[in-house]
C-alpha cells in the first residue's frame, strides 16, 4: 500500500508485520460494547463508548495515562465492580448476553474472560499450584487432568522448558518475566475465551517483553485478545486493531496499520506522532 | 565561636543524637531485662545448692551456751542500737554495726521454727563436721544431726560408721516403695473411684429419669461390687506396702545433744554436705533442679516440685489459643473483608481496642458471673443433673480458665489480623478473583494462607499475654494445690471442668499465703524464672512457626 512512506516515525516492516488487509467489517463481534457511560463516584471516567471486539484478534486501547483504557477493559470482566463508588450505565454483551444484567455469574465470567495485571502477581503457592488454581476451583481433583493442564498451560505461555524440572519451586523465585508468563498459563489454564491484558509488559525487561510480545501473537489464534498499552511500537507490533482513548472518550478505532498510519482523527495524529501524551 | 555553633548544628542535623538516643533506650531496656533475669537466676537457682552445714557455740551474754546448726541463708549488718532496741542483751560499748545471720536450723519439731536470727557476734568456733547430716523429710522441714543408728521394726541394724551406707540403701528401698505406692493410690485407686463415682452418676441419672427398675440397679450393683472387689484386692496390697514402708527407722543425734527417732518413710533423702566435692554437689544440684520441675509440691507448696503448675499454665494456655485464634480471625475477616466500612465498623473497632484495656481483674468477674455462674449453670441444669447439688461445670475450672482468656487476648488477636489482612497486596487478590474464584475462595485460598504470619504475630502477643495473667484466674479455676493433672487416663481424658494450678499463681500463694515465709522466698525467684522460661518457650515456639509462614508466604513486594 501506499502509505508506507509516513508512518510517522514507526517503520513497520522492520516489525516484522505485514499488511493484512484486516477489516473490521469483515469481523465477528466478540464483544460488544453498544454505548458504555461509567462513573466513579460523582465523576465520569467513560463517556458513552461504542465499540466491538473482534473475535481471535489482537485489539490493543493506547492513549495517555488516565483516559480510561485500562477502566474500559476492566469491565469487560466486571473487574470494577471491587471498586467501591464504581457505577455502569449500558450494556456489554459478550456472546449475546449483557454480563451487566441482574443475576450474571461473575465468577463464571471472569472464568470465561481471563485477566493478565500490570505487575505479575503470582500467587505464594509452588509454579504447579499456581497454574492449577483455577481448575481447582473448578472442583477438577484428578491429577492426571490437573498434570497435563499444566503441561499445556505452560507449553502455552512458552514457559515449560524453562520451569519443567522445578514445577513445585515457590513461584516467586521466577524473575518477573517467566512470573508474567506464569501468570498469563495460569490464565490460560482455564481455557477462556477472551484474555484482557493490562499492560502486561510494562514491569518487565525488553527481552522479557519480546517474549510476552511473541507469545501474544501466538495465542491470537485460540484467543480473542484486548492489550491495554502504553508503547504504541508495542501496540503497532503486536495488534490487529487498535482504539484511541482520550479523556474517557473514544476516538478512533480500526485496523492498527490504517491507525498507526493514516489517522482520520487530528487528535490520534498528535498522539502517535508524539504531540503530547 | 561560629564554627562551634555549626558543628553543633550539622551534629543535631545529622541524625546523630537520635540515633544515639535510641540506641541508649535500647541499650537499656536490654540491662534491665537481663538484670531482672540475672537477679531472679541468682536468687532463684542458689536455693537448690546443698550448702555447707555449719556448726558453732552460741553464747548469748549472760545464757547458758548451746550448739547451734545449720545453713546460713543471710548475713546483713544491723545498728548495734536497732539489736538493742529489739531487747537483745547487746554490750553498750564496741562498733556501731553488728552481724546478725539468719540460719536455716531445721529440726521444726524439735525448735519450733526452722530459721533463726542470730548475733555473729556471739557465735564461736565455727566449725563444718564432715558427718553432719541432712534429712530431707516428706513433712516437718529439713533436720540436720547425727546419724546414730538404723533400725528395722525396733531391732538394731547398723551402727556408727556402718550406719550411713545401710542408710542409704534402706532409703533407697523406701524410695522405691513410695514410687509403688503413689502409682498404685493415685493411678489404680482413682481409676476405681473414678468408676465408683461414674456409676453413681450413672444410677442418679436413671433415677431421675424414672427407669432406675431392678435389673438396672442390679447390673449397676454387679459392675459396683467387680470395683469394690478390685479395690478390696488393691488396699490388701497398699496396706502390705505400708508395713514395708514404715519397717525401717534411724535415730538421729540433733546438735543440742537431744536424740530423736525418725521412720525412713518419711525421708526422701540423706546426704552430708560438709563431705561432699564441688562434683558431688554439682551432681546434687541437678538432681534438686529436676526435682523442682518434674515433682510435685510437698509442704503447703515450700518444697518439692511445681509440675502441676507448669503443667497447667502450659495446657491452659493452648486451650486458650485454641479458642482465641477462630474466634479472633473469623471477627477480623468479617469487620476488614465483609463488612461495610462505615461509622459502624468504626465504633466496633474502638470498642475492640478499648477492650485490650480494660484491666484483667475485670475479666474474671465477668468470667466468673457469666461463664462459671450462668453458663456453667446452664450446663450443669442441662447435662448433669445427675451430679446435682454438687457443681460441675458450674465452679471455677481449666475451661473457664482458659475461656476467660481468650477473650481478654481476643483484641490482640483482631488488631493483629485485621493488620495482616490489610497488607495483602490488592493484585494478589484480583489476580484470583480474575481466575474466577469467588470472594469466600480467594479468601480461603489466598489471602489468609497470606495473612497466616500477622495472625501467628497476634497469638504470640496473646500467648505472652495469657500465660502472664494471673489476677482473673484466681476467679475463675486456679487453686493453691491440684496436684491430679487436668490431662490424664481416666475418661474423657481431658478434664476441662477440673481445677488447676498456675505459676504466676503460685508465685503469690507461696510469696504470700506461706506459713514458712523464709523457706517459700526462693522458690518465688525460681518459679519465677521458670514463668518466664516457659512463657519464652512458647514464644519461641510461635515465632519459629510464624517465620517458617513469612518464608512460605513471602510478601510479593519486591
Amino acid at each position: 500500500m501506499q502509505h508506507d512512506t509516513h508512518t510517522h516515525g514507526i517503520d513497520m516492516a522492520a516489525l516484522g508485520r505485514s499488511k493484512q488487509g484486516l477489516s473490521l467489517a469483515d469481523e465477528t463481534t466478540a464483544i460488544e460494547v453498544p454505548g458504555l457511560n461509567l462513573y466513579y463516584g460523582d465523576k465520569q471516567a467513560l463517556f458513552d463508548v461504542q465499540l466491538n471486539i473482534p473475535k481471535q484478534r489482537v485489539t490493543a486501547f493506547i492513549g495517555p495515562s488516565g483516559c480510561g483504557k485500562s477502566t474500559l477493559l476492566r469491565t469487560f470482566n466486571r473487574m470494577n465492580d471491587l471498586v467501591d463508588g464504581c457505577r455502569v450505565e449500558g450494556a456489554i454483551n459478550i456472546d449475546g448476553r449483557d454480563i451487566y444484567r441482574k443475576g450474571e455469574d461473575v465468577a463464571e465470567l471472569r472464568r470465561r474472560v481471563g485477566m493478565v495485571f500490570q505487575k505479575p502477581n503470582p500467587f505464594p503457592k509452588s509454579i504447579y499450584e499456581n497454574v492449577v488454581y483455577g481448575l481447582r476451583i473448578q472442583g477438577i481433583k484428578q491429577k492426571r487432568v490437573l498434570d497435563e493442564a499444566v503441561e499445556w498451560a505452560l507449553k502455552s505461555a512458552a514457559l515449560w522448558d524453562e520451569v519443567k524440572d522445578r514445577l513445585h519451586d515457590s513461584a516467586l523465585g521466577l524473575s518477573g518475566g517467566q512470573q508474567q508468563r506464569l501468570v498469563i498459563a495460569r490464565t490460560v489454564a482455564v481455557q477462556p475465551e477472551v484474555l484482557l491484558l493490562d499492560e502486561p509488559c510494562s514491569a518487565l525487561d525488553p527481552i522479557s517483553t519480546l517474549k510476552v510480545e511473541e507469545l501474544i501473537y501466538e495465542l491470537k489464534s485460540k484467543y480473542t485478545i484486548v492489550i491495554v498499552t502504553h508503547n504504541m511500537q508495542q501496540a503497532a507490533r503486536v495488534s490487529d486493531y487498535t482504539a484511541f482513548m482520550y479523556m474517557g472518550k473514544l476516538i478512533e478505532f480500526g485496523d492498527t496499520d490504517t491507525l498507526f498510519t493514516n489517522p482520520a482523527k487530528k487528535q490520534t495524529e498528535d498522539y502517535i506522532t508524539g504531540r503530547y501524551g | 565561636m561560629s564554627v562551634k555553633q555549626n558543628n553543633l548544628k550539622s551534629w543535631y542535623k545529622s541524625g546523630a543524637p537520635g540515633v544515639w538516643m535510641s540506641g541508649g533506650a535500647v541499650a537499656i531496656a536490654i540491662i534491665m531485662t537481663l538484670g531482672l533475669l540475672a537477679v531472679i537466676a541468682t536468687r532463684g537457682l542458689g536455693h537448690f545448692w546443698p550448702a555447707d552445714v555449719l556448726e558453732a557455740d552460741y553464747q548469748v551474754p549472760g545464757e547458758a551456751p548451746r550448739v547451734l546448726a545449720g545453713e546460713v541463708v543471710q548475713v546483713e549488718e544491723v545498728p548495734r542500737a536497732r539489736l538493742a532496741a529489739a531487747g537483745l542483751p547487746v554490750a553498750a560499748e564496741g562498733g556501731e554495726f553488728m552481724t546478725r545471720e539468719l540460719f536455716k536450723v531445721g529440726n521444726r519439731e524439735l525448735l519450733g521454727a526452722d530459721f533463726s536470727w542470730i548475733v555473729g557476734e556471739w557465735l564461736s568456733n565455727p566449725r563444718t563436721p564432715e558427718d553432719m547430716m541432712v534429712v530431707e523429710r516428706r513433712e516437718w522441714g529439713n533436720l540436720y544431726g547425727y546419724l546414730l543408728r538404723v533400725e528395722e521394726q525396733g531391732r538394731l541394724v547398723a551402727e556408727g560408721a556402718d550406719a550411713w551406707p545401710v542408710l542409704q540403701q534402706r532409703i533407697a528401698r523406701v524410695e522405691q516403695l513410695h514410687g509403688q505406692l503413689a502409682r498404685l493410690e493415685k493411678k489404680e485407686v482413682g481409676r476405681i473411684n473414678h468408676g465408683l463415682e461414674r456409676l453413681r452418676l450413672e444410677a442418679r441419672k436413671l433415677e431421675l429419669q424414672g427407669q432406675l427398675d431392678a435389673a438396672a440397679q442390679a447390673a449397676l450393683d454387679a459392675r459396683r461390687a467387680e470395683l469394690d472387689a478390685e479395690y478390696k484386692v488393691l488396699e490388701g496390697q497398699i496396706v502390705e506396702l505400708y508395713q514395708q514402708f514404715n519397717r525401717d527407722s534411724m535415730v538421729v543425734r540433733v546438735s543440742d545433744g537431744r536424740e530423736t527417732r525418725i521412720e525412713l518413710g518419711k525421708v526422701v533423702r540423706a546426704y552430708r554436705p560438709n563431705a561432699m566435692g564441688p562434683l558431688d554437689k554439682l551432681g546434687f544440684y541437678g538432681l534438686k533442679l529436676w526435682e523442682f520441675v518434674s515433682d510435685e509440691p510437698r509442704e503447703a507448696n515450700t518444697e518439692g516440685g511445681i509440675f502441676p503448675a507448669i503443667f497447667g499454665t502450659v495446657l491452659m494456655v493452648m486451650i486458650m489459643a485454641v479458642i482465641v485464634t477462630p474466634f479472633g480471625v473469623i471477627a477480623a475477616v468479617y469487620l476488614r473483608e465483609y463488612a461495610k466500612q462505615g461509622p459502624l465498623t468504626r465504633v466496633i473497632r474502638i470498642a475492640v481496642n478499648n477492650l485490650a484495656g480494660v484491666p484483667s481483674i475485670v475479666y474474671g468477674v465477668f468470667g466468673l458471673g457469666f461463664f462459671v455462674y450462668v453458663l456453667g449453670g446452664s450446663i450443669d441444669q442441662l447435662f448433669f443433673p445427675e451430679s446435682a447439688p454438687a457443681p460441675t461445670f458450674g465452679t471455677p475450672g481449666l475451661m473457664w480458665a482458659s475461656l476467660t482468656l481468650a477473650i481478654l487476648t481476643l483484641p490482640v488477636v483482631i488488631v493483629a489480623t485485621e493488620e495482616g489482612l490489610a497488607r495483602i497486596p490488592r493484585a494478589v487478590r484480583e489476580g484470583s478473583l480474575a481466575l474466577g474464584a469467588t470472594k469466600a475462595e480467594t479468601l480461603w485460598k489466598v489471602v489468609i494462607p497470606m495473612a497466616s504470619p500477622a495472625m501467628m504475630t497476634g497469638l504470640i502477643l496473646a500467648v505472652a499475654r495469657a500465660a502472664g495473667e494471673v489476677a482473673p484466674l484466681m476467679l475463675v479455676g486456679v487453686v493453691k494445690l491440684a496436684p491430679n493433672l487436668p490431662l490424664n487416663g481416666n475418661y474423657p481424658y481431658l478434664h476441662l471442668d477440673q481445677k488447676i494450678m498456675h505459676l504466676g499463681f503460685h508465685i503469690y500463694d507461696v510469696g504470700f499465703q506461706s506459713p514458712n515465709v523464709e523457706a517459700a522466698r526462693p522458690l518465688v525467684y525460681a518459679t519465677a524464672l521458670l514463668l518466664v522460661l516457659v512463657i519464652a518457650l512458647l514464644n519461641f515456639a510461635a515465632v519459629y512457626i510464624r517465620n517458617h509462614l513469612r518464608e512460605k508466604y513471602k510478601a510479593l513486594d519486591h
